[in-house]
Parts: C-alpha cells; structure tokens; sequence
C-alpha cells in the first residue's frame, strides 16, 4: 500500500516534477548571482532620502526607485526623448548598467509556476508540488520501513546502484524538498484565492495634500528616516499633477507623502497573512537569502536524479516479475500465490501454478512475498513458493516477508501450504521455506498442506505436489513445467590460467569476451546494440548454463565492466557438469552465460577499511575488489589455499596490488604444507588488528565454501567478545556480508 | 406588488436611456512585442488636466496587481464599484486587445481624454502611455503609446 503511494504519484508526476525540478535549479541560481554583483550600504549607513538625493543628480527625470529583495537598487526614469531603466551604485547614485530583466529567466520563471500554459498550467504546478510532498513523506516512510525502524533512517543503504542513490540522495535532499513542495503548494494556494496573502489591502489614497511649492526629495522627512535596507519601492508624483504625492513601500508597511513638506499622509503596516505570505515567498525563491537558494537548488537536482532513479527502479521491479495473464487484484482474488525469488527461477513456477488454477476457475493473485499485505479481503488459501539465498536466508523478493508477517491482520479462512525450492547438496536445504512455515504455524494459520520441497527445479516433484493441492482445492490440478532457460549470451573464452593441478585441485581462472560472440541477424540489432550481457561489477554473479541443462550454475565474478573482461575462477569438481565443461574449454570455444546482479556483495564506498576473507575460488570477486581499488581504501586480504607452489591464485597479480597499494596487507594459508594452517587461525592470530580495523567501522566480506565461512564466523566471534560485538550485529549493521557455495 | 415591481422594471427600462445617454464603442489595443509576462492595463477617462472620470477597461483579474497602474488607482480610488464588470484577461506581447464597452454620450467632444496606464511585472510601471482625445472625428485614428501598447484606437 505504501509503496503505490510512492510509485503511482512518483510516475504519474515523473515528467512534471523534473520540469520543475530543473527550472527550479536554474532560477536557484539567480539570487546568488545577483548578490554578487550588489553593493549593500550596512544598516543605519544610508537612507531613502540620501539615496534619493544621490539619484536626483544623475537623474533628474526620475519616476520610481526599486530595490529587489537582493538589494540591487533601479531606478525608472523619462528624459524628453526615452525612458529607461538602470541599475545603480547606491552609494553614488550613479548608473552601473542599463536594467533589463533577462528574457530567459523570464520563459524559466514563466515553466517553473505555469508551464507556458497559464492558469491550467499553474493549477499543473501546483500539483506538481502537491505529488512532491506525497512522495517525500511516503519515500521517508517507505526508506524508514526499510531499514527497520524510523531511528535507523541515517544506517548504511544497501541494495543495487539505482536504489542506493535514490535513498542516499532522498535523506539529503528531504528537508529542501519539503520546504520547497510546502511552500510550493501555499503560494498556489494564494494564487487561486484559496489562501489569503493580505495583498489585497492598501492604504486609502490621502483625499488632501498641503499643495505649497514642491521640495527636493532628499529633505523630506520621512524619506531621510527611512533605512535604504527597508526600502522597496518609492514612487515619484506625476510631475504635472501638483496634488499628486509620493508612493512610499517598506519592509514594514505601505504609505504616501506629501511632496511639498514630506510628511507621511497615510501608513499602513503589513497584516500578518502579507507578512506570512511574505516570509513562504522568500522561502521558496530564496530572494535575499542567497545561501538557501543554492541550498534549495542543490536539493532540486537531487530531485532530478531520484526521478530517474525512481522510474528505472519500477521498471526493474516490473522486469522482475513475468507477465502474469489475469492476475486478479490483491483484494479481489481467493488464491493467493506468494513468490520468494532470487533469480527468478521459482518465478517460472509460480507462473504455471498461476495459470493452472485460474484454469481450475480460481481468482488468482501473485505477488512477491515481500508484497504481502496487512489484509486480504476475499483470500481463502494461500500458497507460498520460495526459493533459499545463501546460508538459509531469505531470497531478494521475501527478504521483509516475515516481519510484514508479523504486522498483518485476519487470516485466510482455508489456510496455507509452502513449497520449498532449492538443491540437496546443500547443508541448507530449503531452510527459508522451513522458516517461512514455522512463522505462519506460528502465526495460527491453518496449514492445507505439510511444506514439500522441491530439489534442483525438479519438474516430477512439482507435478507430484500438483496433485495434491489438486486435492486440497476438490479439483485435479495438472501442474507441467517446463523451465525456461534464461536470456543468456553466447560468450568467447579469451584466456584460460590453470593451477592446482599438483594438489588434486585444478582450479582455472577464466576470462570470456564481453560482447556477443554470434552471428548479428540484422544491422538493426548492431544499431540497437543488445549484444553483451549488460553492465556487472566484481561481485556480481555469471550464470553459465551448461550444454544439455537449462539449469544456469553460478560463478563469482573477479571483474567489472571496466576490465573488458568476465572473468571467473573454476574449480574443477569430480562429475561436476558445470566444471567439467567449462574446465575442457579451450580458447575460441563459447558458452552460454548471463549476469546475475549481486550488489549486496561489494565493498561500501568510502575510506573505512575493508577485511576479504576467502579460500580457494573463493578469491575470485575479492581479486576483483582489489583490482578495482583505485580510491586505494584501506583493504586487508586473508586468503586460504592448499599450497603455495601449486595452488596461489593470482599471485602475480596480488604481488602487484600490494606494491601500488590497492592492497594494504596479504595473509595466506596453506593447508597441505609442512607448516599447515586454516585462514580461520591467520583471523585468530591477528585478533588485536582485527579489533582495531572493526573499531574503524571497517567492513568484512567473505567468500568462499560454506565450511571455511563457518570457521570464520566462529573466529570473529570469539576475536569480538572483547568489544561487546558479534558477527550478527555486524551483519544487522550491513557490514558482514558473504557469499558461499 | 408583483405587478408593481414588473411596472417600476419597465418604466426604468424606458426611462433609463434619456437619464444617461450612452452608446457602445470599440477599443483597440495592439500590444507591442515586449519580452517579459502578460501586461496590465488600465483604460480610462479623464478630463484635459487628467482628472479621473470613468473606467472603460481593465485587463488583468488579479486586484492585489492594480496598485502598479498608479495614475487610474489613485482616480479610482481602487473602488471596485469603478471597475465591476468591466475587467479581463491581461494583454500579452504581440497581442490585439479588443473590446466594446459603454461610454456615456455626454464624455464624447467635450474636452475628454482616453488613457491607458500600463505595467509588467518587474518591468516599468507607464502613467498614461496613451493618450488620445475623446472625440467623433478623432474615431479610427491610431495613437502610438509610449511603452508597451504599439497603437491604440477606438470606433464608435
């Protein structure tokens, strides 16, 4: 619910708001500007009268002085033959250039309140403002949810570049933004009269004037005790008309004079709403506070970027999720499918549960499982299917599942079943959808089915659990499944660097080509350029699919786009399909491979020390960090191999890293050398400096295999006692993150 | 009494012409092509030395901006019973401002003036930038203005 909130006024807005946005920015500029190029006399240095009399000298034609909130003084003026208009020095009184408003901040001016479009545009305006404050307060609320609470909206962001920035940038910009939308929406709200600004009320023009002989402008009183500062506007009488008189405008208040003896004739002070008026105008166009402008302008590029950013992160989140043909809304629908998906391969199976049951004449609802909302309407089952990331946690699209858990209200009438996706060979298996089961057993849903699980996207397992949610719902279900392969890319071997051979470990490091290697069908496809996998970063995941399997294996990768390499690290594993194949690639040989973004894996930016810790392959994505170093952060490498003649991945180049100092301290271990130890025991050696680094805020990223990131887990525990820490806050705090296999 | 009221209606309606003889006319204002927002504009009568008579046309809805037409809001004294229904939209850049108002017989070749006092936002504030005398034969002639208003004419 928040998060349409957010997303339908954020796209809907989109174009408006970046208009806006971008004229706002650019007008932001000009008080600064003016300022700059304004000389202001100090209060009590000057006053209305002197200035006056100043001008008279230059300009005896005189017809109006004004003085913009920036202090530029212009004068108004008709000789014989022109008129004109100057900008002046005060404290001369002489002319420093001819006044001319400048027709492009003008047309800028004109975008920003009425689009060019007049009153329907300025009513587009203003609820340009509008949308901009429902989405600053929504985004803040939806950031807060996020990372857990309102008292953590300052902690470390984690997530992909768009929704970095767009958080990162949001919290900056929040307090202009508010106070732009705000003061926005309040003059729009003056404009069509539905807020009074007190402007209407003026002094009533005096009905007498004392008509003796007209005296010089610099002796009338109440001109001579008014401070130049104050002063906004002074009005000359009609030079033909005797009984005219002069128009005198304040900070303070409005006013006529007598022209012959000066005296004020009839003064009124501002009212509260002019003032008020007054102060929101001044906030929102910063006139005369220079600094707030920029301030404010700052804030509106940000503004720029978040709607990019914004827009390009539904988008993904579109992308993530399949098509679904008549998928019924949240409320409407009586089966609810949930879906906890990492890479989208549980997404193919809930598609053809999807579809068989609206088959079976069922109102069908699927979501992500971090969609669940706080109440259905009409559901009366619901059906989990969710996939396990990592070391039993949760994947991408269930990672908030249980604590929105926690928060929902009234239960479906007919109850739940879970199925588990995920592969036997793990210590792991399916543990999130076990979690995922107690937490609503716990929550007294009525369970419909035991959790299955499904190993490896077995299609004969699914069809089995098929049939008996067939039974559960008094209707038979055939579920077929045919697993899609992923878009992949067909990629060239360029190199291949072999070690281990010695210590039954072959291990190769690989580095494919980054564009396409196939035939391009058409010129079009040149023009339009889909012919790489796309943007990744060391850290990030290649999917390889090997011949015969749609099933994609996934490898760290060692390199980013702007290696112009993919480079990965295999080691070759007995009746590994995956491994065998890619270990008996030569180069020129292609495979079929895809990238599967991984952002929470990569080192924070920043000057805070980075700790790497990985074994075998393992090393693979933090050589890439390394590489990639060139900000030199502070980064310590503790790797594990088996021994040193054999097995030392990248050894040249880590050598290298350390003389240039993208690598600040190399420790290894060797298993299977006379002096054998684990990288879990180098952590325990250097405890003291493992201590000091995490005292520096400093991160730790570990990759490798599931046993070894236990050990270190173990290690840092035991290491951090002494500092009341643990590996779980460290985690909680988003500076713990591993990646195991 | 409904009777009586519908009678009063009728005899005004008769009467009314011989109390103030007046007649439509046509005011025309060819707006030059400044740079800069919609103008305001004031168009008035006054007597030879400038004195306010009657408001013809006001162009610009928003009151809290009349101030800025000085030489007619001083005459007027910004009352609004001067100018009710007798206001429009500003007139911007380049624009033909057209309208048939009423003027009243007697203010026709008796010495009176049209002016119109013009202003912009953030730009000059014009006293009388035009000028033309109120008279039959005068109708149709062009009156170049001195600031914004390229040429003013009327028609009777």
């Amino acid at each position: 619910m928040l998060r349409q909130l957010h997303s339908l006024p954020g796209l809907i807005g989109a174009i408006l708001i970046i208009v806006l946005a971008i004229s706002g920015a650019v007008l932001s500029i000009q008080p600064a500007m003016e300022r700059l190029q304004t000389n202001i006399p100090n209060a009590g240095q000057m006053s209305v009268g002197s200035l006056a009399g100043r001008v008279a000298q230059y300009y005896p034609g005189a017809e109006q002085i004004r003085r913009t909130p920036s202090g530029s003084i212009i004068v108004y003026y008709s000789n014989a033959d022109q008129t004109g208009a100057d900008v002046i020095d005060p404290l001369s009184g002489q002319a420093l250039a001819p006044y001319e408003p400048s027709a492009f901040s003008i047309w800028v001016k004109d975008l920003h309140r009425s689009l060019l479009l007049d009153t329907p545009g300025r009513i587009t305006s203003g609820v340009g403002a509008l949308l901009m404050l429902l989405l600053g307060i929504s985004g803040t609320a939806l950031l807060a949810r996020r990372l857990g609470g309102w008292r953590h909206l300052f902690c470390r962001l984690r997530g992909n570049w768009s929704q970095r920035w767009h958080a990162e940038v949001g919290r900056f910009v929040l307090l202009g933004l508010l106070l732009s939308s705000l003061s926005g929406i309040y003059m729009s709200g003056a404009n069509f009269g539905l807020i009074t600004d007190g402007m209407q009320s003026e002094p009533d023009f005096p009905s007498s004037v004392s008509a003796g002989p007209k005296a010089p402008v610099a002796t009338l009183p109440a001109l001579l005790a008014t401070d130049l500062n104050d002063l906004r506007e002074l009005v000359y009488p009609n030079p033909k008309d005797p009984s005219d008189f002069y128009s005198l405008r304040t900070d303070q208040g409005d006013g006529y004079l007598d022209q012959s003896n000066g005296t004020l004739l009839s003064f009124q002070a501002h009212n509260t709403p002019r003032r008020a008026y007054e102060l929101i105008y001044q906030l929102h166009t910063g006139e005369g506070f220079w600094w707030l402008s920029l301030f404010l302008g700052l804030c509106a590029l940000g503004v720029v970027l978040m709607s990019g950013t914004g827009v390009l992160m539904w988008w993904q989140r579109r992308q993530a999720m399949p098509r679904l043909k008549g998928n019924s809304p949240a409320q409407q629908a009586d089966t609810l499918i949930l879906v906890g998906s990492e890479n989208n391969s549980t997404w193919g199976f809930a598609q053809t549960l999807h579809d068989a049951l609206r088959q079976a004449g069922l109102q069908v609802h699927t979501a992500p499982m971090n969609q669940l909302a706080r109440h259905y309407r009409q559901a009366q089952r619901i059906f989990v299917l969710t996939a396990t990331y990592g070391d039993g946690d949760a994947p991408a699209s269930a990672q908030r599942f249980l604590d929105r858990l926690a928060t929902t209200t009234g239960k479906p009438e007919l109850g739940f079943a879970v199925l588990g996706f995920g592969d036997r060979q793990f210590p792991q298996f399916c543990q999130f959808a076990k979690d995922t089961e107690a937490a609503l057993l716990k929550q007294d849903w009525p369970q419909l089915l035991a959790l299955d699980c499904v190993d490896r996207q077995s299609v004969q397992e699914f069809a089995r659990w098929g049939t008996s949610v067939g039974q559960v719902i008094s209707q038979p279900l055939t579920l077929l499944h045919t697993p899609k392969r992923p878009h992949s890319h067909a990629l060239q071997l360029l190199e291949r660097v072999e070690y281990g051979e010695q210590v039954q470990a072959p291990t190769t490091i690989l580095r494919f080509s980054t564009t396409e290697a196939k035939q391009q069908s058409g010129w079009w496809q040149r023009l339009i350029g889909s012919r790489g996998p796309g943007h990744f970063e060391a850290g990030d995941l290649l999917g390889v699919l090997p011949p015969g399997s749609p099933v994609p294996r996934f490898y760290s990768l060692a390199s980013g786009t702007s290696d112009g390499v993919l480079e990965i690290c295999v080691r070759q594993h007995a009746n590994g399909l995956c491994s065998g194949f890619l270990h008996e690639l030569q180069p020129g040989d292609q495979i079929e491979a895809f990238i599967q973004p991984n952002p929470d894996f990569r080192p924070a930016a920043g000057s805070t020390p980075v700790i790497l810790i990985g074994a075998g392959t393992g090393i693979a994505p933090l050589a890439g960090f390394i590489r990639n170093n060139r900000a030199h952060q502070p980064m310590h490498l503790y790797w594990g191999g088996r021994d040193p003649a054999s097995d030392f991945l990248y050894e040249p180049e880590l050598k290298s890293y350390l003389e240039d100092h993208r690598l600040t301290q190399l420790q290894v271990a060797f298993s299977r050398v006379q002096e054998h130890s684990y990288v879990h025991e180098r952590l325990r050696q250097d405890a003291q400096l493992m201590r000091g680094l995490i005292e520096k805020n400093a991160q730790v990223l570990v990759c490798g295999s599931r046993a070894m990131a236990k050990n270190v887990m173990q290690a840092l525990d035991d290491i951090l006692i002494p500092l009341h820490l643990s590996v779980l806050t460290l985690k909680q705090q988003g500076r713990y993150h591993e990646d195991v296999y | 009494m409904k009777i009586l009221t519908t009678t009063l209606c009728l005899a005004a309606a008769i009467a009314l012409p011989a109390v103030a003889q007046a007649r439509e006319i046509t005011l025309n204002t060819q707006m030059k092509s400044y740079s800069g927002n919609e103008a305001y504009l004031a168009i008035y009568v006054t007597d030879a030395q400038g004195q306010y008579q009657s408001t013809l046309w006001v162009a610009g809805k928003k009151a809290k901006y009349y101030k800025h037409l000085r030489d007619w809001a001083r005459g007027s004294g910004l009352n609004n019973i001067e100018f009710d229904g007798v206001t429009g939209a500003s007139a911007g850049g380049g624009q033909m401002l057209t309208v048939k108002v009423e003027l009243a017989d007697a203010l026709l070749d008796a010495g009176y003036q049209i002016r119109i006092d013009s202003s912009v936002e953030d730009k000059r504030d014009n006293r009388a930038e035009v000028i033309a005398p109120l008279t039959s034969t005068g109708a149709g002639k062009l009156t170049v203005g001195d600031s914004y208003v390229e040429t003013f004419s009327y028609d009777l």
